[in-house]
Order: structure tokens, then C-alpha cells, then sequence
């Protein structure tokens, strides 16, 4: 009885002791004294190995995601002879949940994975270890350059997301069903607003991007230097970094359109 | 060279996030940049506005010549007081205006329509449109129906 009690205790200290070195880790590296002329060149690398070399999934599933949309939205809608609603489904659907979501779960997977690996790598290799001899603060130098980037890239890839989502429904809605293509905007431009859906769906997916980016860089600084180890905690970033976000959509739906 | 593409990557990259802001603002949300500075308010009240809602559009002869900014009760008359904005370059709209709640299709939405009418004078800022009309709601109408059938 006493042992279940403190296994139990001891797995609860664990976890709060993991969620104050995330705290930590992330707080040390984005207080860490910034250093503009080194800073930017590391950033901007980390950009292009997280954004741009993410936008090919982004874009593809973006233009597929809305193309599915503009069926499923036509084959329901033509029922109730109002079809020309199509465009404001797939628009708020795209710009309020969707984008935000589909683009962190799909940054998750491509990114965040990638991350954890590398900085895990790195810990194994001893590398991190070394930087600290050499008197460079590893935080600063590998961990904070890779947090910016995946801040500053998930709101990109959500707006490309949404954008060509909302193309893949046009060319569906309009090219292929025929739907009207002034009613189709036009409804569309009616409903969507730009304060309460473009900037929220903004809001969600700069959060999204902290919250995975987070997690991905922590889980690589913290996890066992072995290649089981490695492994763990990629698995474990791609699946804590989803849940997360799904958790996360919920409580900011709630808060941004829930009357709350 | 090496950092060269990198940078140029990221430049695209950066671009095509900034142009793809543009479209979601300019061409899905519809945003005018202008839309404040061009427009003055006009009231009417209304009985009943039905399923009428802020940013609704307010049309004459179905083109949109305005929309509803706000509505709330007027607590003298106890009706409901739609505040709208009318374009600037709306200036034929008559003292003598009608203003009426309609619906754009079977199950569309609320939109409010304007009939101008024969005075030489226009609306001004601030203005009310007399005659208005108000919503049709779909409760009262089978209720009338009902009822006169009932007493046939």
C-alpha cells in the first residue's frame, strides 16, 4: 500500500521536476543577453531548416485539406439549395480551426521531431558538453536560435495554410462544381472577419508554435544520451506536442468564440 | 554560398507569409482599409428586427450601400434603434426613405433594404428614416394564418 503511494508520489515529482526544467530551459535562453550580430545568422538558419523546408508538406496538405472541404461543404449545402455557402465554410472553417491545427500537428511531425533528434544528437555526442567547456552557453548558442525560429515560423505556415486551403476550395467550389464565383467570395468576404477570425486564428497559431517549439527543443535537451533514449523523446515530443495542441484549440476556442 | 541560399529561402519564405496576410486580409475578410473615413450614420427604428445582426448590409435595389454598425433599444419609444453607415458616395437617399428588413433567399440573411422616395432633400449625418418596416417573422405569420383560419 505504501509503495503504490510512493510510486505514485514519486512519478508526480518527477513530472513537476520535468515541467520546472522545461520552465527553466525556456526562460534561460529567451532571457539570455542577446547578441544581435550572432544571433541573427543562427536564427535565420533555423528559419529556413524549420519554415521553408516545412512549407512543402504545408502547402500540399493546405490545398488538399481545402479541396476536400469545398466537396464535402457542396455535397451537403446542395441539398438545402445553398451552395453559395460554400466559400464561408471552407474560409471560417480554414482561417478559425483548421489552419492553426493542421499546420502545429503537421509542424509537430516535421519540425518538432527534427528538433528534438538533432539537440538530442547533440547531448549524445557530447557536443552540448564541449560548447560548455569552450565557455559558450549551449542555451544561448543552439537552444534559443531554434525556440525563435519555430516562434516566428508556425504563424507563416498557418496564414500559407489557410491561403492555399481556401485556394484548393475555390478551385474546387468554382472550376470544377460550377458554383458561382462572385457569390462564392462575396459570401465568404461577408462572414469572415478580420479582427475576430484572421487575427484570432493568428493568436492560436503563434501559441501553437510556443507551445510545440517548446516542447521539441526540451524534450531533445532533456532526454537519456543514447540512441533509445533519442528515440523516446522524439516519439514523446510528437506526441505531447499534438496533445497539446488539440488541448490548447480547445481552451482557446472557449476563451476567443465561446461567449465565455 | 552556402549562406546565400539559406538567406534568399527565408527571404521567399517571409514574403510568402506577408502576401499570404494580404489575400486573407484584402480578398477572404474582405477588410477596406478606407471603409471608416468614407461613410455617415443614419438611424431608423424598427418594431421588430428580427434576426438582424451588426456588419449586416444595408442594400438599395440589392447593391450594398452601407451596412449596420450597431443596434440597441431606444428606451423612450421602446423600439429597437439600428444605427447604420451609409457610404459617402450614397448621396441620393431622400428625407422621405423607406427603410425595410428583408431576407436574401429561403434561408438567408437579414439584411436591411432601402426605397428612396420623391423629396429634393437628402439624409443627412445623424438623420432618422421615418418610414420603416419590420422584420417578418415566420411565428407571427402562421399564428395569423392560424387564426383566421380557425375563424373562417
Amino acid at each position: 500500500m505504501l509503495d503504490v503511494l510512493q510510486r505514485l508520489g514519486r512519478g508526480a515529482l518527477s513530472r513537476l521536476a520535468r515541467v520546472g526544467r522545461a520552465g527553466q530551459i525556456l526562460l534561460q535562453s529567451l532571457l539570455a543577453t542577446p547578441q544581435p550580430l550572432i544571433m541573427v545568422p543562427l536564427v535565420l538558419k533555423q528559419i529556413y531548416f524549420v519554415g521553408v523546408l516545412s512549407l512543402v508538406i504545408i502547402v500540399v496538405s493546405g490545398g488538399f485539406i481545402g479541396m476536400v472541404l469545398g466537396l464535402q461543404g457542396y455535397t451537403i449545402l446542395v441539398d438545402y439549395g445553398s451552395e453559395q455557402a460554400v466559400g464561408q465554410m471552407v474560409a471560417l472553417s480554414l482561417v478559425r480551426e483548421l489552419a492553426p491545427v493542421v499546420a502545429a500537428l503537421l509542424f509537430a511531425g516535421r519540425a518538432g521531431s527534427a528538433l528534438t533528434a538533432e539537440i538530442g544528437l547533440m547531448k549524445a555526442t557530447e557536443q552540448l558538453a564541449s560548447l560548455e567547456m569552450i565557455g559558450v552557453d549551449p542555451l544561448r548558442r543552439i537552444v534559443a536560435p531554434r525556440l525563435w525560429a519555430g516562434f516566428i515560423c508556425m504563424p507563416i505556415l498557418a496564414i500559407i495554410f489557410a491561403v492555399v486551403g481556401i485556394w484548393g476550395g475555390s478551385l474546387v467550389a468554382v472550376d470544377w462544381l460550377g458554383i458561382y464565383e462572385g457569390s462564392f467570395w462575396a459570401n465568404m468576404q461577408q462572414s469572415v472577419d478580420f479582427y475576430d477570425d484572421v487575427l484570432n486564428g493568428i493568436i492560436k497559431a503563434v501559441c501553437f508554435g510556443i507551445v510545440v517549439t517548446w516542447i521539441a527543443v526540451f524534450e531533445g535537451y532533456d532526454c537519456i544520451p543514447t540512441s533509445e533514449g533519442i528515440s523516446q523523446a522524439t516519439t514523446r515530443t510528437v506526441v505531447y506536442s499534438s496533445l497539446a495542441v488539440l488541448g490548447l484549440d480547445f481552451i482557446l476556442t472557449a476563451l476567443m468564440f465561446g461567449e465565455l | 554560398m552556402r549562406m546565400r541560399t539559406v538567406e534568399i529561402g527565408v527571404g521567399a519564405f517571409m514574403l510568402a507569409g506577408i502576401l499570404a496576410l494580404v489575400v486573407l486580409a484584402l480578398n477572404v475578410s474582405g477588410l477596406k482599409l478606407s471603409e471608416q473615413a468614407g461613410s455617415y450614420k443614419v438611424y431608423a427604428r424598427f418594431d421588430n428586427i428580427g434576426g438582424l445582426r451588426p456588419r449586416a448590409k444595408v442594400a438599395m435595389s440589392g447593391v450594398q450601400i452601407g451596412q449596420v454598425k450597431s443596434i440597441r433599444i431606444d428606451k423612450n419609444l421602446l423600439m429597437a434603434e439600428v444605427e447604420m453607415e451609409i457610404f459617402n458616395d450614397v448621396d441620393y437617399l431622400t428625407v422621405d426613405s423607406s427603410a425595410s428588413i428583408l431576407t436574401s433567399g429561403l434561408l438567408g440573411e437579414q439584411y436591411i433594404g432601402v426605397v428612396p422616395g420623391a423629396e429634393d432633400d437628402v439624409l443627412e449625418e445623424g438623420a432618422f428614416i421615418q418610414d420603416t418596416q419590420s422584420a417578418l417573422v415566420l411565428e407571427e405569420l402562421i399564428g395569423k394564418f392560424l387564426f383566421n383560419k380557425v375563424s373562417e
